[in-house]
Formats: structure tokens, sequence, C-alpha cells
């Protein structure tokens, strides 16, 4: 069961604007890019042509790994605002 | 509530909060429970159970009105090799003594959350508070997005990331070494295949604990829990061994749900929900100072989580009633000073909350130093002896013990062979 797959199990209500930010140039400098791979939803990939990270903020799980696992702390992290974000059912 | 001014304000309905509103409710206190989700419990998943002694201590005889999904009757230990595992239980009658029930979050938080509103307590959902307002270094009520509210109090129960607690620098950044991420599924099953395979009554349920295999050599530790008619299969893993192997944890989660012993279990079933939480597993050494002029930290807030005994929820409720007996004092006493607050710090101290988390300071340590001896060496070894006692295939015993004495004393078994926890306990009982 992949990634995508887990994350079609969930309900979302997603916001229009990102509350996670990053600054690119930061990342650019990065070699580790921890939150390519320690995200549990997957939210961030490097895009080597545009030099941007893509951040989709809309499967936030909303759990703070990439925050702090971030080795240049450069993860702006909050909660979306209300009414927004995950709703778990099972939890 | 006139002027937007209430005795106390808490942030956050998970147990903590809950728990702390409550009694604030029962003792005629005039209390604004905050939530962000659209429903209490809307964020909230947790790999475990609530504990039924300490849980009736806040909601009295909660099995008979709320919504539990089974008794837990046994515990077992999964000890994994690549492809084997030994397994050994705890089985007990449930009957006339409940000890723990496994529960649905969005369902069980949100029950609480009623009870809390039924004894009075008013309650805001769907909002956010964005920050702490202070005036002359006291906390003095919150900011929403909206709006503004004031208390004498506020209790911060808004979780293991608490920006609240970091607002006001009772927090600092988390380290990554004291913190979990913990991945899990929810997996529907047919109720009575359900049972059949954890070979529990009806209303009856397991508690699994997943040692090895996928999880070796890491500090890491797998979970199953049974509900009604769903399994939750998930594990937690330090911050810092992911970022130590470059896991990606959904793959790391499919890895353990295709361990063979464990695929057995939720073969046929369909993953409903997958979901993704922190935990606080710093323990003693990383509780920050737990209270100011005016304000008080519960819960994963206060990093109130005993890892060594999987012990959270409780933990929880117990700190949130606490700090609201700390604050119904204060009210009585119009004494919201940091001096008056520290009660809750030093009546945390005389309960199991801290005394716990004190006797386990240097566990984890410990743990950590020997993951590979108790995720890789326990199992295998533990393996090979049942296997030797049982497999016929012709070959003379002897030699067989020999290879396997061989074998334990170049792994290290003998010189470690005084079972870890029971070495654990000793240190700790030194202290």
């Amino acid at each position: 069961m992949n990634i995508n797959e887990k994350l079609a199990t969930l309900k979302y209500n997603k916001d229009k604007e990102s509350h996670l930010a990053v600054d690119n140039d930061v990342c650019m400098r990065c070699n580790e890019k921890v939150c390519t791979y320690i995200c549990p939803a997957n939210v961030y990939e490097w895009n080597e042509e545009k030099c941007i990270m893509t951040i989709r903020y809309e499967n936030c799980l909303e759990c703070g790994a990439c925050k702090i696992a971030c080795d240049k702390k450069n993860i702006i992290w909050r909660y979306p605002n209300c009414e927004y974000g995950v709703k778990y059912k099972n939890g | 509530m006139e002027n937007n001014k209430v005795e106390v304000i808490v942030v956050g309905a998970g147990p903590a909060g809950v728990s702390a509103a409550i009694t604030l409710a029962r003792a005629g206190k005039e209390v604004l429970l905050i939530e962000r989700g659209d429903c209490a419990g809307d964020k909230n998943i947790f790999g475990g159970t609530i504990y039924a002694k300490q849980t009736a201590e806040i909601f009295p005889k909660f099995w008979l009105t709320g919504p539990i999904e089974r008794a837990i009757t046994e515990q077992k230990i999964f000890l994994l090799t690549d492809y084997n595992s030994t397994q050994f239980s705890y089985k007990y009658s449930s009957k006339g003594a409940y000890k723990a029930f496994t529960v649905n979050r969005a369902k069980w938080d949100k029950w609480c959350c009623n009870q809390a509103e039924k004894e009075g307590a008013y309650y805001a959902p769907k909002t956010l508070v964005k920050e702490l307002i202070l005036k002359d270094g006291k906390v003095i009520g919150i900011r929403t997005e909206f709006e503004e509210f004031y208390s004498d109090i506020v209790i911060i129960a808004d979780g293991v990331n608490s920006l609240l607690a970091k607002q006001i620098g009772l927090r600092k950044d988390i380290k990554d070494t004291d913190v979990s991420l913990s991945v899990k599924e929810v997996i529907k099953i047919n109720k009575e295949k359900l049972e059949d395979r954890f070979n529990v009554d009806e209303e009856d349920g397991c508690a699994c604990k997943i040692l090895g295999g996928p999880l070796k050599d890491k500090f890491a530790l797998g979970f199953m829990y049974t509900n009604k008619d769903t399994i939750s299969i998930g594990y937690s893993i330090s911050l810092d061994e992911i970022k130590k192997y470059k896991i990606k944890p959904y793959e790391l989660l499919d890895e353990l749900k295709a361990h063979p012993t464990i695929s057995a279990y939720i073969k046929d079933g369909e993953t409903i929900e997958y979901s993704s939480h922190l935990i606080p597993e710093g323990g003693y050494k990383a509780i920050p100072k737990l209270y100011d002029n005016g304000v008080m930290i519960v819960g994963d807030a206060a990093m109130l989580v005993n890892n060594v005994h999987f012990e959270g929820t409780n933990l929880a409720m117990l700190s949130g009633k606490i700090a609201a007996e700390t604050a119904i004092e204060a009210i009585n006493s119009k004494d919201f000073s940091a001096s008056s607050l520290s009660k809750y710090y030093t009546k945390l101290k005389e309960s199991i909350v801290i005394k716990d988390l004190k006797t386990h300071k240097n566990t984890i340590e410990i743990i950590k130093k020997n993951i590979h001896t108790l995720s890789s060496i326990y199992p295998e070894t533990a393996c090979e002896f049942i296997e030797i006692l049982t497999e016929a295939d012709g070959i003379e015993k002897k030699v067989k013990y020999r290879k396997f004495l061989k074998d334990i004393i170049k792994k290290g078994v003998i010189t470690s062979s005084i079972p870890l926890a029971i070495l654990a306990m000793e240190k700790c009982l030194k202290r």
C-alpha cells in the first residue's frame, strides 16, 4: 500500500493557503533534506530543476516531525486555521 | 460568560485538557475549554489503551456509557526475527476488574468532552488559539483567529508540539532524541475473524507489543490493538533514528505489516485510516518548567509520557486533574502568581506522574545502548531455542546444543543474559 493509497483513506478539509513554509535558498544549501523522507505524509519534495521545495501542505497530518527534524530549522510550522486540515475518524 | 472573561481557560480538549475542565466545572468554577478541531478527538490518535482505574477517577463507571471498543484481557509480546517469531502473552479474566480498554479516539475524546460540557464547562470547538495574551509578565488570556478571551488562569493542554508553551519560553525547541514519530493504520476486519485470530471472547481484546523484525536494531516499537471490528497496527520510532537510517515512515510500516507473523493477523483486512502523531519520549529530563504567572502546562504539552510502560493518557488525565485542583485553590485565595501555581508541580512530584518518570530517568538510555541485543539477539535466540527443542530432523541433539551455545556466546547473550528489564529495574531502585 503506497503512501498515496494510505493518504486516500483520510478526510481533509483543504485550506486555500499553506500553513507550512520554507526558505528555498536555505533548502538549496541543505544536503540532508530530512523533510523529504521523514514526513509521514510525504509532503515535501525537492524540485531539482526549479530549486524549490514543493510542499503538498494539503496532505499534512499536523504531526510536527518536519519542524523538529529539519537540521537548518528552516520550516515555519503552524497549525492549519480552524476547520481546516486532517480530520481523523478512527484515531 | 461576561465580557469574554472566565476564571480558567483550558486550551486543548484531549485527555489532559478535558480532565482539567471537568474537575473545574465540578467545583463550580467558570471554565472555557477550547479545541481547534471541529470536534474533540478530530486531531487525536494513539496506539494504546485507556486505563480503567485512573480513567474512572475522572469519569466514574465510564465503561457503562462511554464508547469503549474492547476490554483488554491479553497482553502479548512478539519477538520477531526476519521471518519467524516467538510470542509470549499474559492472559487474564476481565470479569469484575477491568484493567484497560481500547477506544476510538475520535469517539472517545468527543464523549469525554460532552461530559465536561454536561458538568457546566463552556466548550468552544473549531477555535484555534493563536497566542497567549500577556500583561506585566502574567498570562491573562488567549487570542484566537477572531477574538480575545480573558481568564485568571490558562491551562495549556495543546499537545506535544505546544506552540503556546514555547511562546512564553516554558518550552524550548524539542530535540529529535526526545520525541518519537508514530504511524498507524486502522484495518477493518470481520468481527468473528478478529476474535478467532486473536483468540479473544466477544468484547474482550488483546494488546500487542512488537520487537524486532523490520524494526530490529532501531529504537522502535511496534504495536497491535484490537478494537470492535478493526485492528490498530503501527509503530513508533525515535526521530533521530529515522534520520540515522533515512527511513520513510510509511514504508517501514508496510514492512511490518508484511512480516509473515503479523500479516496473518491482518490478512483480508481493509485499511480504513492511516494516521501519524508525535509522542514526547524525553522522560524526566525533558520535562519543562510547568507553571508561571497565570499559567500551567499539562499532558503531552508538559512531555508527561512514560514510554517504558507505554503510559500517556493516564498521566495526561492525572496532570490535568492536579492542575485543576491547584487552579481551584488559587481562585479561592485569589492568588494566580507563579508561586501559588507552583503547588501544581509540588503535587505532581508527590504523584505517580513525576515519581515514575524519575524512576525511569535513565532507562531509555540503557535500552538504546542495548537495542541490538533486545531487538535482534533476543528474538533470534528465543526462536533458535524453541526450534532446537521441537525440531526432529535426524541431527544429533548434542551437535545442535553445542552450536546453539557457541552462537549465543559469540553473540554475547551469555554476558547480557541477565534480562535487561531486571538490570534496569535494579538500577532504578538504587537511585
